[in-house]
């Protein structure tokens, strides 16, 4: 090579088709750890290494390296599975991880702690079950998020079909997969492609699809790369209107990187959407910039080239203009629990899971709870984009059975919780993930209860409020759409954001730069004080800060690096 | 003539006397003391090559550079700065500070800190080992050593930029001179780490232009001296430096890394050697033995032609945990109980009888009414030292010695029990303590000559402790003989002894082969013998290369099922008779190439 590539571009080109010697750092038993660079391509295959960071300082003492162990996260498009899988699933959590399964903010199951040397034997089991992990992270297409509204069946099946149909046809190709984790003969061979739609180099990027369908964007559309909303005609799906160029994360003091919302681009038909959403991949995949990685995500290209050369550049690729967006409404983003009948008369519940952790504790056997219903259940479930579940297309006949169950495990369908914890997100964070910077869900009900004293002591103990933690910047709670938002900067200490809408149509912005649980409570205090006072009926809170000026309804980049109150 | 050296490490009044003196001699009389000198020095140093000062004028600066880093940005300026200081002639070493030896430092000539700050002030992982060895109490006088520091930071934080600013006042503290102040960069440093960068090679390469690189720290310390007063009967009192311990968490076991001071002793070991070790009694064990007998503690009683109170004589000098034959058999003569001296007519029942019992069991159940403290203690034999193998090589450590202790714990006869040392080693030494050791040369257990040799060593449990100093000593040797560990243990998560020193030795090329064995994480039981079968065909290789073999450990099961598998190795891959392949391998003991130091 003349030119020297950027370290991940190089990585991939030289990975042959992710394969790296994945293979054989697993082999390796006198270490729990793969290579840098295999960390990196694992991804691609829907895993990678974290260590037990609680343990780091002890472990480096007694000359023993940390405890590695890797997260496994796996494509289910839509976050729809059947029974017979959740069994399968439910016991793989035993067979080969912490015993947990966790529910993720993009609609699928994450293990954690999985030893080296069981990774090959749950990408196995996840297999047999039919599933599997690929680019559930990666630079790649991740998995495809839908609107889980269960009212109008027959669209929503349609709509996860859909979202299916994209999450298979944009998914990477090589024979890595099978090779390493399912023992398949190699198949490599100089010069051969693996790849037809990515190629060598794959994405740039990350790069996600969400689905809403009005009113509810539980799935928090417009923060994704493409946002498809659906658009319903007489009870009948037509088509999608487009938007591009959404995003969370962003990187402290780099006032280059901001979270974004995606830009409204126009109207697909229906049959049109699959390849429609490959055309926009394939823009990404050829002007997404590979020089600088922290510049590389589809939200920065559309946000460098303007959207009308975006749509220029899709009536080329795509050999068609899009028609303009359709008009629709967005209400909330925050999941509607209890039990709901569908039109067909199918019932289904939502149950609340905190951050999503289906675990047995000795409070909550909830873990059992949901095996026991699996193995009743006739329809299927469904994991939401808040990290909750449905068991959904429960038969009239069947329904007492469920609510039995429900009953004998007190499981909790939004009524066992103060109000604000049904609308709180945290991320992983401590002492798991490797880039956090404070705690976030082992501190969220911390945090909440204080603040629900607060509210309960203003008199509005029911009221919703959007309220995320993450432990970094990054985004993985998409902390920038929260009412009220952490993102954490050292051990105890955060930053402050506020703003943001009650549907994941208006960003929050940095309110107070690194601060503790003190400053914090007694910034929200008074302003929750305030609209205690003089909020307006059915109003959310994120909108009377703005209505009554504590903060504008404007949102720049510099506001999300550059604190309103210093 | 008035020399100037702004970097030579000599004091004011040093360099004084020196300019006193070149003033008066003539050419002919510095050319012959520059000669002296050089052969002073190596004298000194032994058959080491030394550099004549003329030759250290021509030869560049040598710096070192380490990073401490977290998200890669300060590495980023580390290998600006190489890049930079390579360009202008000077010999660089770029590290990141985990893979750095501390104890290099005192060697170092110039040294260049990069760090950034993590959290509330702490330093990032990979800085950890060194920033605690430099404020630490093996931290070594540095002298003569040169640096600077810059440290990376966000002044949104209260603690900014702190681990630079820590780095930068212990290495002032030991005695290092800045070469130019410490800079402290926020979160856009790119502007501030040039000037630094640029300021810090312009300061070097005009020293370099002035003068002679500086000798490094070690050639100023002093030597130990070569001969010691203390042996097995004088054992010298060592300060303990670190007591660590290596079970993660979950272990069923209990081991130790131990480390002591043999500074001013002048006391020297091989690797392969053992320690020496005399402990003390549990004083509550010598409390409730002296309650079982009715004595009083601060009695005297005769020890050896000396007094000692009792209690004394129980805790240093004898040994109580341990019931020997003689001693019950002593005991039943004068205790004339029926029960045991019926007890005594049958051998196997004595011995069974003594397992896990000790001298209070005796005490409380044969009860001697007639005895006296002086009579007692007569009876009982002298506490004796405990050997470990050591676990360190002193061409690494210097005047350190280490060693690994697994703690003895267990219940019999519905009392906790422990072993002697280890328990003291482990609960009730105190942080300043000073441990009585020798050391206990073992002919029969040391590396090769011949430093091109492979070997093969066989070590699960604390059995790999010597491994640990053959690798220490075989890595400053610059041996370039192959080296594979077989280690073993119960679970690969909580007890791989030393298993981050083995993966950055293995990492470097010095461990050219690793196999391990852990019993206990699958269902069947795998042990460091059906690992050496399954390699059957290399050790095979290996032993026509001229490998030596070592063993440490038990000696009750894994020795001997490891010399089953080498016999059967050598009378498969050897096309063997069991009687020759038997043969063969004591003809390897005869040889000094199949050694065991097992227990």
């Amino acid at each position: 090579m003349n030119t020297k590539l950027p370290e991940a571009e190089q990585l991939k080109l030289d990975s042959r088709y992710l394969r790296g010697t994945i293979a054989e750092g697993l082999d390796d038993v006198v270490t729990g750890a793969i290579s840098e660079d295999d960390n990196k391509l694992t991804k691609f295959h829907g895993s990678y290494m974290q260590d037990h960071r609680d343990l780091r300082d002890e472990r480096r003492r007694q000359k023993l390296e940390p405890l590695y162990s890797f997260m496994v996260r796996l494509r289910i498009a839509g976050g729809v599975v059947t029974p017979q899988q959740w069994l399968g699933l439910d016991a793989i959590a035993d067979d080969c991880s912490n015993g947990t399964l966790r529910i993720t903010t993009r609609q699928t199951f994450q293990y954690h702690e999985v030893l080296k040397k069981d990774l090959r034997s749950l990408m196995q089991q996840v297999n047999a079950v039919g599933l599997d992990t690929k680019g559930a992270c990666g630079d790649v297409n991740r998995n495809v998020v839908t609107n889980v509204n269960p009212h109008q069946s027959s669209v929503h099946a349609e709509v996860h079909q859909i979202s299916q149909a994209i999450s298979d046809h944009l998914c990477w190709q090589s024979g890595a997969y099978a090779e390493i984790w399912l023992g398949e003969q190699c198949v490599y061979q100089p010069g051969k492609s693996e790849e037809p739609f990515y190629g060598e180099r794959y994405l740039p990027r990350k790069f996600k699809i969400g689905i809403a369908i009005p009113p509810e964007n539980d799935s928090d559309v417009l923060a994704n790369d493409i946002a498809l909303i659906a658009i319903i005609e007489n009870d009948e799906l037509v088509g999608f209107n487009v938007a591009v160029g959404g995003g969370m994360g962003m990187t402290y003091g780099e006032t280059a990187t901001f979270p974004r919302l995606a830009t409204m681009a126009g109207f697909v038909p229906k049959d049109q959407i699959v390849k429609a959403c490959e055309t926009i991949a394939a823009i990404q995949r050829d002007f997404g910039d590979r020089s600088i990685r922290a510049h590389a995500r589809f939200k920065y290209t559309i946000d460098d080239h303007g959207i009308d050369w975006f749509n220029e550049k899709f009536t080329e690729y795509h050999g068609e203009a899009m028609t303009p967006a359709k008009p629709f409404e967005l209400v909330r983003n925050g999941d509607r629990f209890g039990w709901i009948q569908g039109e067909d008369g199918q019932w289904h519940l939502t149950l609340y899971i905190y951050s999503g952790r289906v675990a047995d504790t000795e409070a909550l056997q909830l873990r059992t709870a949901l095996r026991e219903i699996a193995k009743v259940h006739t329809g299927e479930f469904r994991m939401t984009c808040n990290q909750n579940l449905i068991i959904a297309n429960i038969s009239p006949e069947q329904k007492p059975v469920i609510e039995q169950l429900v009953e004998h495990y007190q499981l909790d369908i939004g009524e066992r919780h103060p109000a604000l914890r049904l609308n709180a997100m945290a991320c992983v964070a401590l002492p798991t993930c490797a880039l956090a910077m404070a705690e976030s869900e082992r501190y969220l009900p911390t945090f909440l209860s204080k603040l629900e004293q607060i509210m309960s002591d203003v008199g509005l103990p029911e009221e919703l409020i959007n309220i995320r933690i993450t432990g970094c910047p990054n985004g993985c709670a998409r902390p920038y759409l929260g009412e009220i938002a952490l993102t954490g900067k050292a051990i105890g200490r955060y930053n402050l954001n506020l703003g943001a809408d009650f549907s994941g149509q208006r960003l929050n912005r940095l309110y107070l730069e690194n601060v503790d649980e003190t400053t914090i409570l007694n910034t929200l205090k008074p302003m929750i004080e305030q609209f205690a006072a003089e909020r307006e009926q059915d109003e959310h809170f994120g909108d009377f800060l703005i209505r009554v000026g504590i903060l504008g309804a404007e949102r720049t980049p510099e506001m999300m690096h550059k604190p309103l109150v210093d | 003539m008035n020399i100037r050296l702004p970097n030579a490490p000599l004091t004011d009044e040093q360099l004084q006397q020196l300019n006193n003196l070149l003033q008066t001699l003539e050419g002919w009389q510095v050319d012959w003391l520059s000669g002296y000198l050089s052969g002073y020095r190596a004298a000194q140093y032994g058959n080491q090559p030394i550099d004549t000062v003329s030759n250290q004028a021509e030869q560049s600066i040598k710096l070192t550079i380490l990073y401490g880093s977290q998200t890669g940005n300060t590495e980023a300026v580390a290998a600006q700065l190489a890049e930079k200081a390579k360009v202008s002639g000077i010999e660089v070493k770029l590290l990141d500070m985990a893979e750095y030896k501390p104890r290099d430092l005192k060697n170092e000539q110039f040294l260049a800190v990069l760090t950034s700050t993590h959290g509330e002030g702490e330093p990032p992982d990979n800085a950890m080992d060194l920033y605690e060895f430099l404020n630490g109490r093996k931290a070594p006088g540095l002298k003569g050593l040169q640096y600077s520091v810059l440290s990376l930071g966000d002044s949104s934080y209260e603690f900014f930029c702190q681990t630079g600013k820590d780095f930068d006042e212990r290495l002032q503290k030991l005695g290092a001179t800045a070469v130019i102040p410490r800079v402290d960069c926020d979160v856009d440093y790119d502007a501030l780490a040039e000037k630094w960068i640029a300021e810090f090679i312009e300061t070097l390469t005009s020293s370099m232009q002035a003068s002679a690189a500086p000798p490094s720290a070690s050639a100023i310390m002093s030597q130990a001296p070569d001969t010691t007063q203390y042996d097995r009967k004088h054992p010298f009192p060592a300060p303990l430096l670190e007591n660590q311990l290596l079970s993660g968490r979950g272990s069923s076991k209990e081991v130790r890394h131990i480390e002591i001071s043999l500074e001013g002793s002048g006391l020297h070991y091989q690797p392969g050697d053992a320690l020496g070790i005399y402990p003390q009694n549990d004083p509550i064990l010598v409390a409730t033995l002296i309650d079982a007998l009715g004595f009083d503690g601060e009695s005297q009683v005769e020890l050896d032609e000396q007094s000692e109170t009792l209690i004394n004589a129980l805790m240093h000098h004898r040994e109580i945990t341990v019931l020997t034959r003689p001693l019950v058999e002593k005991w039943a003569e004068l205790a004339q109980s029926d029960e045991l001296n019926t007890l005594m007519e049958n051998k196997a029942a004595v011995t069974e009888w003594l397992r896990g019992r000790d001298v209070l069991d005796l005490v409380q159940q044969y009860p001697l009414p007639e005895i006296d403290a002086n009579g007692f203690i007569k009876l009982l034999r002298k506490l004796p030292p405990r050997l470990y193998s050591i676990a360190s090589s002193q061409a690494a450590v210097d005047e350190e010695v280490h060693i690994t202790v697994a703690t003895v714990r267990y219940n019999a006869h519905n009392r906790e029990r422990g072993g002697v040392a280890s328990t003291w080693l482990a609960d009730r030494l105190a942080e300043d303590a000073t441990i009585p050791v020798y050391i206990d040369t073992n002919k029969n257990f040391k590396l090769p000559a011949d430093d091109d040799l492979p070997i093969i060593m066989i070590g699960p449990g604390t059995g790999v402790a010597p491994f640990r100093s053959f690798m220490q000593e075989r890595e400053e040797r610059g041996a370039r003989g192959p080296n594979w560990l077989f280690f073993g243990d119960q679970h690969f998560l909580t007890d791989f002894l030393y298993q981050t020193e083995w993966l950055s030795w293995r990492k470097s090329g010095l461990l050219t082969h690793l196999d391990v064995a852990f019993s206990r994480d699958q269902a069947e039981k795998i042990y460091v013998q059906h690992r050496i079968r399954e390699k059957s065909i290399e050790i095979w290789n290996w032993l026509q290369d001229g490998a030596h073999i070592y063993v440490c450990g038990d000696a009750d099961n894994m020795a001997p099922d490891v010399n089953e598998a080498l016999i059967d190795i050598i009378s498969q891959q050897g096309n063997k008779s069991r009687d020759d392949a038997t043969e063969f391998l004591r003809q390897l003991t005869r040889d000094k190439r199949y050694q065991r130091d097992v227990y």
